[in-house]
């Protein structure tokens, strides 16, 4: 089957959906997703961040579809013309999707331990406003304990349903769900309850915002101060494969590995995520590449680090030498010619 | 979201099972979660109408699922009552064609007499107000439901007499 | 007097029960199918009549039944919608409380139809007394030998069941209602898959309306051909309206499609005109979600034709200056009622009844509450109205289900035609401080101080 996004044509699997086959032509094409996951079965379609135009619907049936389709739940089809980032309705809706998500949002990046590897973050930095209209109170919710390892933000969740279905999934005791209704609805264990099962971690890797973040690593260091090294360990629950942040000798926090999407590549067990942070645990297979956009990535270790040199800097700082003589009073004294100048000069204006 | 835990006691008795295995009957064997929800109507009606953690961890037994998927359904639909109730809660209809029919007023007028804001049980625990959305009675404003029934072309003179039946005891709110 | 289908017995004393309604010719349809009809006849029949769903969203029928996946084997469902929850709708009640066989009649011959040996009834949890009539209608049919194995010798099985919901207008989205009958929270599921491919317990079902269902066992009697007959073009057969709002006759009445509206306002055998001598000042046909009409397009359309009670004629000159037959709400308002107060009630209860799945809907109805609630109360800004137009375009189209159009519908519609009254309550809040403002002084005599001079 061949189809169309922004111009460039791919041939894929019947089955794919517009994002899959967006990922696979890579780059600009491929449409913001914060609630599809695609190693969670059932995920996508809720966030309405990834919406596409569809000009034509196939070959066999080349109507436009009318409204814009959520491209990560939607199958392509054999001539398929989709228009991503180059569809003005498109921008418009991702910018609208973006303030509809941030209108609530409590903001509160300098303290979250999400920033810099946030993906609302990242939408807020592509689609956002650099200003709000939105003057009415914002949501909160009361605090929940969910136990020792995971610390739950309820207000800075935008209910994905991702953690959902982690522990759906991955797991046969769920105890977390979504609570309440509307723009209440809020994830909750309902009886405060201990989110323990051996592999709830993963909730907070596939959590796209700083809803569920490492209590382990809470407040220890900005993502971006500490080094990603891929690192694996003989695990008797999990692959054991890992990547380990790194500040100095310490191991600050372990996560999955996380490709370009945001999606580990493999889920990890809690024994690996909390309880292994000796460097002695692990081997260390060497530093993880990220995306080069990141800001995980600036001033890394994966990047030649050379010592920066602005050639232009001592002119900056001294001035061109002809403004220099000009703007000098003190070294170059004026001659009894130029006071008398300057004196009708200033008389006349 | 931290919950306040409210303590209940449970009476499963033997008529209530009955009408739980007989709805649970409605539908394929392997589907029992499918009478989750008319069975909590059942289990909340025989517990003087709300749903304690006890007790939703009952029904989540009696249906083989998982407690927690209890709550969420529980959560999501504004029947049922997650914490104590007053026993007559007078649920007024406050949804538009209502609104045109002074609906607005006469729930001024009930929670002045009987001293109360919407929402907050009378100190006795008999009386509670609440408002909801659209109950599907726009012709007969205004209305609102009382226990199993709704009571429509409501006045004053109409809620006063309510409030006595109640007081005396002669409502009836589930027709079991 | 028009043509009745759905009501014409419904004043004969004891028809609530099997024997009465028997005897009035009562179950005929489900005889004549069974042994006279083949399903796909039926399916047919129903085609021919052009019945079209009365839930709302007009698709027709007999198309919606014949998308059912039959080839895959897959036991196959009807559930029936009687989770009527749209403000202003209370039709398919007022059917099931008085004449419930008439529902469990529709139901048996339009599961033979679909070949559906498992069916349910989804009533909305409020309606506890008309779900425990519906129980006693299905035994008495049971009874009867009309429902259960083998159904009048003919080897149909079919086993009826009422299931009830807990309060949750989105349960009469169609798959957010099948969620609720599998016993989960009422989120709308992203389709494709329809229902007709995968439904209820991932099987092939279909989801109709009540008056839908209802409508079958006349059309079957009577023939397809016949049904059509009666209304106007694509609009055939009747339809209830529920009325309701500033006038003198308010209740569900059986109307034929394109009736006009004036006469159906105002003849003493529908609404009879107003309430009391405030003039009529917009009307809502549909339900709360289709757009509000002003006075001066109520009885005409845009080009001066006569509005008609039907699907083409309510939706004449589109948003602009049309609405929607939708549900068939039909709800009155006089001049000392409030469209800014109006259309923060409708925004309250759709921010209220939003599933909180998709971000546009979970975020923005509440963001148009809040506004709209701000302007009501003598806080509004003058920017307040744009804002209100951008948050309800972002919403509209973009979210899972239709609940999203359906919240943001009235907030553009009351703006489009009464955007001079918004004005009113943003200059002057010390006038708007009662809720019953317009009661004393109309908009009419005010209009005035917000009106653009034209020099």
């Amino acid at each position: 089957m061949k189809v169309t996004i922004d111009g460039q044509s791919i041939e894929v699997e019947p089955g794919t959906t517009i994002l899959q086959a967006a990922r696979m032509i890579g780059g600009e094409v491929v449409p913001p997703a914060m609630c599809y996951y695609s190693k969670l079965k059932g995920s996508g379609g809720k966030c309405r961040c990834c919406l596409v135009e569809v000009a034509k619907g196939s070959e066999a049936d080349p109507r436009p579809m009318p409204k814009l389709m959520a491209s990560c739940v939607t199958g392509c089809m054999d001539g398929m013309e989709v228009n991503s980032k180059s569809s003005p309705r498109v921008t418009e809706a991702r910018k609208s999707v973006t303030e509809f998500l941030l209108i609530n949002h409590p903001l509160d990046c300098p303290v979250c331990d999400q920033a810099g590897e946030c993906d609302l973050q990242n939408l807020s930095f592509e689609h956002g406003k650099s200003e709000t209209r939105f003057i009415e109170e914002k949501r909160t919710f009361e605090p929940e304990n969910i136990g020792p390892n995971i610390q739950l933000h309820m207000n800075r969740c935008i209910l994905c349903y991702r953690c959902v279905m982690v522990a759906d999934q991955l797991t046969d005791d769920r105890v977390h769900g979504v609570m309440d209704r509307g723009d209440h609805s809020n994830i909750s264990t309902c009886i405060s309850k201990a989110v323990d099962n051996e592999f709830s971690g993963n909730m907070i890797d596939v959590c796209p915002v700083g809803a569920l973040t490492d209590k382990t690593f809470r407040f220890k260091s900005r993502v971006w101060f500490s080094k990603p090294y891929n690192a694996h360990r003989n695990c008797p629950t999990c692959s054991g494969k890992t990547t380990v942040w790194m500040f100095g000798d310490e191991i600050q926090r372990v996560t999955g590995r996380k490709d370009e999407y945001h999606e580990v590549d493999e889920f990890i067990c809690n024994g690996c995520r909390f309880d292994h942070k000796d460097i002695a645990d692990w081997t260390i297979e060497g530093p993880r590449a990220f995306e080069k956009d990141s800001v995980i990535n600036q001033n890394k270790y994966n990047r030649k680090l050379e010592k920066v040199e602005i050639a232009t800097e001592e002119h900056i700082l001294l001035g061109r030498e002809e403004d220099r003589k000009k703007i000098s009073m003190a070294e170059i004294p004026l001659t009894e010619e130029d006071i008398i100048n300057q004196k009708s000069l200033g008389n006349n204006g | 979201m931290e919950r306040t835990y409210h303590k209940q006691e449970i009476n499963m008795t033997e008529a209530l099972m009955s009408r739980i295995n007989e709805l649970i009957s409605h539908y394929p064997e392997e589907k029992k979660k499918s009478a989750l929800l008319p069975v909590l109507h059942e289990v909340q009606d025989a517990h003087e109408n709300w749903l304690s953690i006890e007790l939703m961890n009952k029904v989540a037994e009696i249906l083989l699922i998982k407690p927690i998927e209890v709550y969420e359904v529980v959560s999501f639909y504004t029947m049922y009552n997650q914490r104590p109730i007053g026993k007559y809660m007078f649920e007024f209809c406050q949804t538009s064609p209502c609104c045109l029919n002074g609906v607005e007023d006469l729930m001024d007028y009930t929670c002045e007499k009987l001293g109360v804001k919407v929402g907050e049980p009378t100190p006795d625990g008999l009386f509670e107000v609440r408002g909801v959305e659209c109950l599907g009675a726009c012709g007969y404003a205004p209305m609102m439901q009382l226990g199993d029934f709704y009571k429509e072309h409501l006045t004053a003179a109409k809620i006063d007499q309510l409030i006595d039946d109640c007081k005396n005891d002669t409502i009836i709110l589930h027709d079991k | 007097m028009s043509q009745k289908i759905l009501l014409d017995k419904i004043n004969i004393p004891g028809i609530k029960t099997y024997e009465v309604y028997r005897q009035n010719g009562g179950y005929a349809s489900v005889e004549k199918a069974i042994k006279t009809l083949t399903p796909d006849e039926v399916v047919e029949e129903v085609k021919t009549s052009g019945l079209r769903g009365r839930g709302g969203a007009g698709f027709p029928a007999g198309m919606k039944w014949s998308f059912i996946d039959k080839k895959s084997g897959k036991p196959r469902h009807l559930v029936c919608n009687a989770d009527e929850s749209e403000p202003g709708t209370f039709k398919d009640r007022y059917l099931m409380e008085f004449i419930p066989h008439l529902l469990i009649e529709g139901m048996i011959t339009s599961s033979y139809a679909l070949g559906a040996n498992l069916s349910y009834i989804y009533i909305r949890g409020e309606y506890m007394w008309v779900y425990k009539i519906l129980e006693k209608a299905i035994n008495e049919a049971k009874a009867a030998g009309f429902l259960g194995k083998n159904i009048l010798g003919s080897g149909y099985d079919l086993e009826l069941y009422v299931h009830c919901g807990a309060g949750a207008y989105i349960c009469g989205e169609e798959t957010a209602l099948i969620e609720s009958l599998e016993g989960k929270r009422g989120n709308p599921r992203i389709k494709p898959p329809f229902p007709a491919i995968s439904g209820l317990w991932a099987n092939p079902t279909v989801v109709n309306n009540v008056e839908t269902i209802a409508a079958v066992p006349w059309i079957i009697n009577n023939t397809g051909a016949e049904y059509a007959k009666i209304g106007i073009g694509r609009s055939t057969g009747t339809k209830l309206i529920s009325a309701s709002g500033h006038i003198k006759n308010p209740g569900v009445y059986e109307i034929e499609l394109g009736l006009s509206v004036y006469e159906f306002m105002n003849s003493d055998e529908y609404l009879g005109g107003m309430s009391s001598d405030r003039p009529l000042k917009a009307f809502v046909p549909g339900g709360s979600s289709v757009p509000v009409l002003p006075a001066h397009l109520i009885y005409k359309t845009a080009n001066g034709e006569d509005r008609l009670m039907s699907y083409e004629s309510l939706s004449d000159g589109g948003f602009a200056t049309g609405s929607m037959l939708g549900s068939g709400g039909f709800i009155v308002y006089n001049d000392t009622s409030c469209i800014v107060r109006n259309t923060w009630n409708f925004s309250r209860f759709y921010h209220h009844e939003s599933c909180g799945q998709c971000s546009p809907c979970r975020e923005g109805t509440g963001w148009m509450e809040k506004v709209l609630h701000r302007i009501e109360n003598g806080h509004g800004r003058e920017e307040d109205i744009d804002l209100l137009l951008s948050i309800q375009s972002k919403i509209e189209g973009n979210t899972i289900c239709p609940l999203g159009d359906a919240a943001a519908w009235p907030v553009a519609a009351a703006i489009r035609h009464f955007r001079e009254e918004f004005e009113y309550h943003i200059r002057f809040p010390e006038k708007i401080k009662n809720r019953d403002h317009f009661v004393a002084e109309p908009f009419e005599k005010v209009k005035h101080l917000v009106s653009k001079v034209i020099v």
